[in-house]
């Protein structure tokens, strides 16, 4: 606790700010897990591997496909490849879902955590087999590199890093709000109460599925890209992280779509003071947590049924 | 309207022994047999066989919860891994002997299970298997934060040492043996347990949980007991693996191993009794031709689960087994 | 036996359903329906529970698992569409649960439903029959009250230009008085010339408004009552309905 209350509002801040970023990559997948699974019923241990995907989808685009195409100037800069990644990600998983996913809706939701995990494998091989374990570095791009001065409470705080925070926090609160307040998440909310009603309505049940999916891996991609610059892209990304990304659905329960929201965020927050507090435990605090909240409320914090 | 369960889809053969009792009995006397009789031949390497011996217990140990309980834990590895380490430590830094060893090992993995059960039975279905995976998770962490452990290079060099003063495992025909024996009891309690009124009722559970609960049956209880003992069991496979190999390292307690014992029951045949040994067999053959493909063979397993859980799902055994009871019935 | 429409009933046929077989599963429910209703009329499939009435009409809209035979709606067949095409050919279902949606405002479950007909209520029309649903109109769908839901249920498919309707056991459990609403409510639409197929238990409820009875037993359609034919057959129909 000393530690805590000796930081200089500099620290906190800086803190706070890594706290929040992994945070909003929580909130982000488990937002994506959640929308997933309300529609299709299905928890896509890929997800992670999608996130991979996505960033080194745009690093692909930044580096290597000039040299492929033989203008070697040529480069998908970061701003196209926030856009296109995601797209080409949820495009391949649309394809994965049209031929494989589909024939899984009717069996136990299980299967489909063996057959998305048996996906993730093989997207974390290949990777690790084309690009090697270790990580490939993403510039920041110019336009977000340097520092931000706020003057009124003495900090400086990176560009980028704000940046990422800022963005994830518009894309949720912009999926929140699409989903809770407009006839379109109408649709959404319907389907994922009763399909089969909705279907007998006349509403176009398995194409709804296939883009809200689509677009559950969209925000995948969309962290993937985001994440690119921090973190190294390296084919293992995905996979450490979308296990506490469990813990976090877990924690929240998938009830609710500002549930995961809130709960990502609190939790990267937590994550992220403790590492002041006590270093050697953040790793697991999440988990922690989740065993906690299990013993107390074991549907989750916003968690509907047990 | 019931949910399917995991292994409902499974079930075209009618529950029970998938061949005649008798013949059950030919095949095991069969198989043992041959098994005794491995030490006489040079072609496959005892260590192999080893290896096949100790991740067939693992895989039976799970699928006495996956097959016949219906839960899929996806943090098996817990118990394996931590009963390989508990095991490393006691004979190598403590300098006991290869049986105190192994039941403390066991002892640590049935108190891991415990716990870990405790927490996750709060839940059912996919998120008992999240809650699986995140706490193993969690041990995987502790694993590489506690001196113990040894970190990244782990606990090397364990010595196999001298079971109960007589016989000295570091000769690879005694161990042999002794894994054997392991798994032989391992198997059959596994086996006594599926088809005692305790599997019975555990059947019930996967069925139709609901039906159960309004029977009368603590629900809970009994999952957290088939919970411990598969965790037992895991780490019971978790020790031998420590002293045959001499090494306890974070792979034991990594999620790819947790996967790999899924998909060794999946491939097998889920809720059959030989199809985790198959299964195990397969997949150990498998990383073995594969040992040289670097990340090819993480490709490799992950295609084979896709392909599994698309088009295989009763797995090998299950396949096949009907197979030969079509064929005994011309007997008649 | 096919059930013939009633001689004054001069209209097209809406629905023609021939020979229908439906599963659940492996449960083979319906074993051969054939019937047919023409514009505007009102007809009732009376039977006891688990003959097969509200699976006829689920079969009618794609929601069993497997079904043969022949469904025609407004000249169109039916049998190997894509089910989420089916209601576009001018259908409006009320479910027996009303499956009002709980994570819609009753507006939205009122609003959300896609337009499958020209002439569909404008939302003053449809608060104008319905008033209480207006006031009603932010909270949660189920929220409302059984008769208030029903009525939702109800307003929901006019909204869509639905000439043809399925109404699975609209009054269940509902009040007299929301039951003698429903009742007018039926009777305007049949005046506007909807075609209505009613699933009813209620046979006091049902017998002034419908054209026709068919009942059906063991997933086929025994027996028919045009309505002139009533007192005659009351001795049949309480044998067939009764319990």
């Amino acid at each position: 606790m000393n530690a805590l209350l000796s930081m200089s509002p500099q620290s906190m801040a800086a803190q706070l700010l890594i706290g929040l970023i992994n945070g909003s990559f929580y909130a982000l997948l488990s937002l994506g897990l959640a929308i997933i699974f309300g529609l299709l019923n299905i928890i896509n241990f890929a997800h992670g591997a999608l996130y991979m995907l996505g960033a080194f989808v745009a690093w692909i685009g930044l580096t290597q496909v000039g040299p492929w195409i033989g203008i070697p100037d040529f480069a998908l800069n970061y701003w196209v490849a926030l856009i296109v990644a995601p797209l080409v990600v949820a495009a391949f998983s649309v394809l994965i879902e049209r031929t494989m996913l589909r024939r899984l809706y009717q069996l136990d939701h299980l299967y489909g955590l063996l057959f998305t995990f048996g996906l993730a494998l093989v997207l974390e091989g290949l990777f690790t087999h084309w690009y090697g374990a270790a990580g490939q570095s993403y510039n920041v791009p110019a336009a977000l590199t340097g520092p931000v001065r706020i003057e009124a409470l003495g900090i400086v705080l990176p560009k980028y890093r704000l940046w990422v925070v800022v963005a994830s926090l518009v894309v949720c609160f912009g999926t929140w709000w699409t989903i809770e307040r407009t006839k379109l998440g109408a649709y959404l909310r319907a389907g994922t109460e009763n399909p089969k009603l909705l279907k007998a309505f006349g509403v176009n049940v398995p194409l709804m599925i296939m883009l809200t999916y689509a677009y559950g891996v969209f925000l995948a991609g969309f962290a993937g890209v985001l994440a690119a610059p921090i973190f190294q892209v390296s084919p293992l990304m995905g996979s450490n992280l979308i296990i506490v990304v469990f813990a976090v659905v877990v924690i929240g329960g998938m009830g609710s779509i500002g549930g995961s929201i809130l709960t990502g965020l609190g939790l990267g927050l937590i994550e992220g003071l403790s590492k002041v507090v006590y270093p050697e435990a953040s790793a697991v605090v999440i988990f922690v947590i989740m065993a906690i909240v299990l013993m107390i409320k074991p549907a989750g914090l916003f968690g509907k049924e047990a | 309207m019931t949910v399917p369960t995991l292994s409902a889809p499974l079930q075209a053969a009618p529950p029970g022994p998938r061949f005649t009792p008798r013949a059950t009995t030919v095949l095991y006397a069969v198989l043992l047999a041959l098994a005794l009789l491995m030490p006489l031949q040079n072609a496959i390497y005892l260590v192999f066989l080893m290896k096949i011996l100790c991740f067939a217990l693992f895989a039976c140990a799970f699928n006495l919860l996956l097959g016949y309980a219906g839960l899929l834990s996806f943090g098996h590895a817990a118990f394996f891994g931590s009963a390989a380490y508990a095991t490393a430590h006691v004979c190598k830094a403590l300098g006991y002997g290869p049986a105190t060893g192994i039941l403390i090992g066991v002892a640590v993995s049935t108190a891991i299970g415990f716990v870990i059960g405790c927490i996750a039975i709060r839940r059912q279905g996919i998120y008992f298997a999240m809650v699986t995976l995140a706490l193993a998770q969690l041990l995987y962490f502790v694993a590489i934060q506690i001196p113990l452990t040894g970190g990244e290079d782990g606990i090397q060099n364990v010595p196999r040492g001298v079971l109960f003063g007589l016989v000295d495992l570091s000769n690879d025909t005694a161990m042999y043996y002794v894994v054997l024996a392991v798994f032989v009891g391992g198997f059959a309690l596994v086996n006594r347990t599926i088809h005692s009124p305790f599997g019975a009722v555990l059947q019930a559970i996967r069925e139709n949980e609901p039906r159960a609960v309004s029977l009368g049956y603590d629900v809970n209880r009994f999952k957290l007991l088939v919970f411990v003992l598969s965790a037992a069991l895991s780490g019971l496979a978790g020790s031998t693996k420590a002293v045959v190999f001499q090494l306890a390292s974070l792979a034991d307690v990594h999620w790819h191993g947790s996967g790999e014992v899924v998909l060794m029951t999946l491939l097998g045949g889920v809720g059959t009794v030989l199809g985790p040994v198959v299964g195990a067999t397969v997949v150990v053959v498998l990383q073995t031709l594969l040992a040289s493909a670097g990340s090819w063979a993480t490709v490799v397993v992950g295609l084979v689960f896709m392909t599994c859980v698309l088009l295989f799902r009763r797995g090998l055994v299950g396949e096949l087994a009907p197979l030969f009871r079509r064929k005994a019935r011309p007997r008649r | 036996m096919a059930a013939l429409p009633h001689p004054s009933a001069s209209g097209r046929p809406v629905l023609v359903v021939r020979d229908l077989h439906a599963w659940y599963g492996e449960s083979h429910i319906l074993h051969g329906i054939d019937f047919e209703v023409r514009e505007g009329e009102v007809v009732t499939l009376l039977g006891r529970n688990g003959a097969g009435r509200t699976t006829t009409l689920k079969a009618i809209l794609g929601m069993t698992d497997r079904r043969t035979g022949s469904i025609v709606v407004n000249g169109q067949e039916t049998l190997g569409m894509a089910d989420h095409r089916i209601a576009h050919l001018g259908i409006g279902y009320c479910p027996e649960e009303r499956g009002i949606f709980s994570a819609l405002s009753a507006e939205e479950n009122l609003m959300l439903l896609p337009a499958v007909g020209a002439q569909g209520m404008s939302l003053d029309e449809i608060y104008t029959m319905f008033p209480n649903l207006k006031e009603r109109a932010k909270s949660p769908g189920t929220r409302l009250s059984g008769g208030e839901q029903q009525m939702l249920a109800l307003a929901r498919i006019l909204r869509t230009g639905a000439r043809l309707l399925l109404l699975d056991e609209i009054t269940e459990g509902l009040a007299p008085v929301i039951v003698q609403k429903l009742g007018e409510v039926i009777l305007q639409l049949k005046t506007r010339g909807y075609t209505v197929v009613l699933v009813e238990q209620n046979f006091r409820f049902a017998a002034p408004l419908a054209d026709r009875h068919c009942v059906i037993e063991h997933g086929r359609i025994v027996q028919t009552v045009a309505r002139a034919e009533l007192d005659d057959s009351k001795a049949v129909l309480d044998e067939l309905l009764g319990v």
